[in-house]
């Protein structure tokens, strides 16, 4: 699995993905924002960190880089795309995903690990997870408080698109251990057509026992699994 | 072609959370304003540009509003003729 990992001026988890690429088998390989063409990859992830300095609106200036014109054309013909925190912003505002990424409610930077509940197990991000585990994963975030309208929010409910909801300690959503006040306690969501991706939570720093949690693992090797499988017809 | 000015306003959508807007009507309330009904906050951009006309100016400013400038799920933008734009004309 060939995976282009996409670094902005700014990005800070580029290399984290690298690692977690090469540690589920995957083959990684850095791409500069100035880039306009992907090559020959098999998935695109776009790093955490906070591009352009955040200026204007988290992920707004990233989202117009010359390489996000071919990642948009990767996506369009069905690529898989995965946005992690920053790279979930840099998806709403290049319009790959809908919605966006507020400042979160409490006006603070939230970095803690939060529980989150796997809402569609059915896609190749999360086929491996089974539908009632709940998983431990860092969130680490000044924008991360997702808000769509109404209506958009309920075709997200109805089709299954919300991938991950923030739990409480009882194992379900509660307006105390939602981190930053998204609506519907959303942490991710997936496009349409099921290949593009965007969460706040890291999988990434949560792929080995050092790390205090594997529960990202899954995430990287449901990717690999689908890749691997497509690339055998 | 003349150098014009103009400045956007991009302001939160009316009804979506403003928390800074919240923390700032809270600090103002604590200085005893207390008849503040709402506070929100926004950002202003002092553009300076050539264009053939106020209108090309405008139109251009919108454009970039649209594709950029503002987030057309959760912000409104106005563009206005900043003040002493007229004279360089």
């Amino acid at each position: 699995m060939k995976v282009a990992i996409i670094t902005f001026p700014g990005s800070n988890c580029d290399y984290d993905l690298y690692k977690c690429v090469q540690l589920v088998g995957g083959n990684p390989e850095f791409l500069w924002h100035r880039d306009s063409s992907l090559g020959k990859v098999d998935a695109v992830m776009l790093p955490g960190g906070f591009s352009y300095g955040d200026y204007l609106r988290a992920g707004a200036i990233a989202a117009m880089s010359p390489i996000m014109a071919a990642v948009k054309e990767f996506a369009d013909h069905g690529g898989p795309v995965l946005g992690i925190c920053n790279g979930f912003q840099v998806l709403c505002e290049a319009n790959l995903l809908p919605g966006a990424l507020l400042p979160n409610t409490s006006l603070l930077f939230a970095s803690k690990e939060v529980t989150l509940s796997v809402e569609n197990n059915s896609t190749i991000f999360t086929d491996l997870y089974e539908s009632d585990r709940s998983l431990r994963m860092p969130i680490a975030h000044a924008e991360g408080n997702y808000y769509a309208d109404e209506e958009t929010l309920e075709r997200l409910e109805e089709d299954g698109r919300v991938m991950f909801r923030y739990l409480g300690p009882q194992g379900k959503p509660t307006n105390e251990s939602n981190p930053n006040g998204s609506a519907n306690h959303i942490a991710g969501i997936i496009n349409t057509k099921g290949n593009v991706m965007g969460m706040m939570p890291h999988p990434e720093r949560a792929v080995e026992t050092i790390l205090g949690s594997v529960d990202g693992l899954d995430l990287f090797k449901s990717l690999l699994n689908h890749i691997s499988a497509s690339k055998r017809v | 072609m003349s150098r014009i000015r103009l400045e956007i306003r991009i302001v939160p959508r009316p009804g979506l959370l403003d928390p800074e807007g919240k923390a700032i009507q809270s600090g103002l309330q604590s200085l005893n304003y207390t008849d503040i009904h709402e506070v929100r906050v926004g950002k202003i951009l002092l553009i300076e540009l050539d264009a053939d006309s106020t209108q090309d100016a405008i139109n251009q400013a919108t454009s970039m509003c649209q594709r950029l400038l503002a987030n057309p799920v959760t912000e409104d933008f106005l563009i206005k003729l900043h003040e002493d734009s007229e004279n360089s004309e």
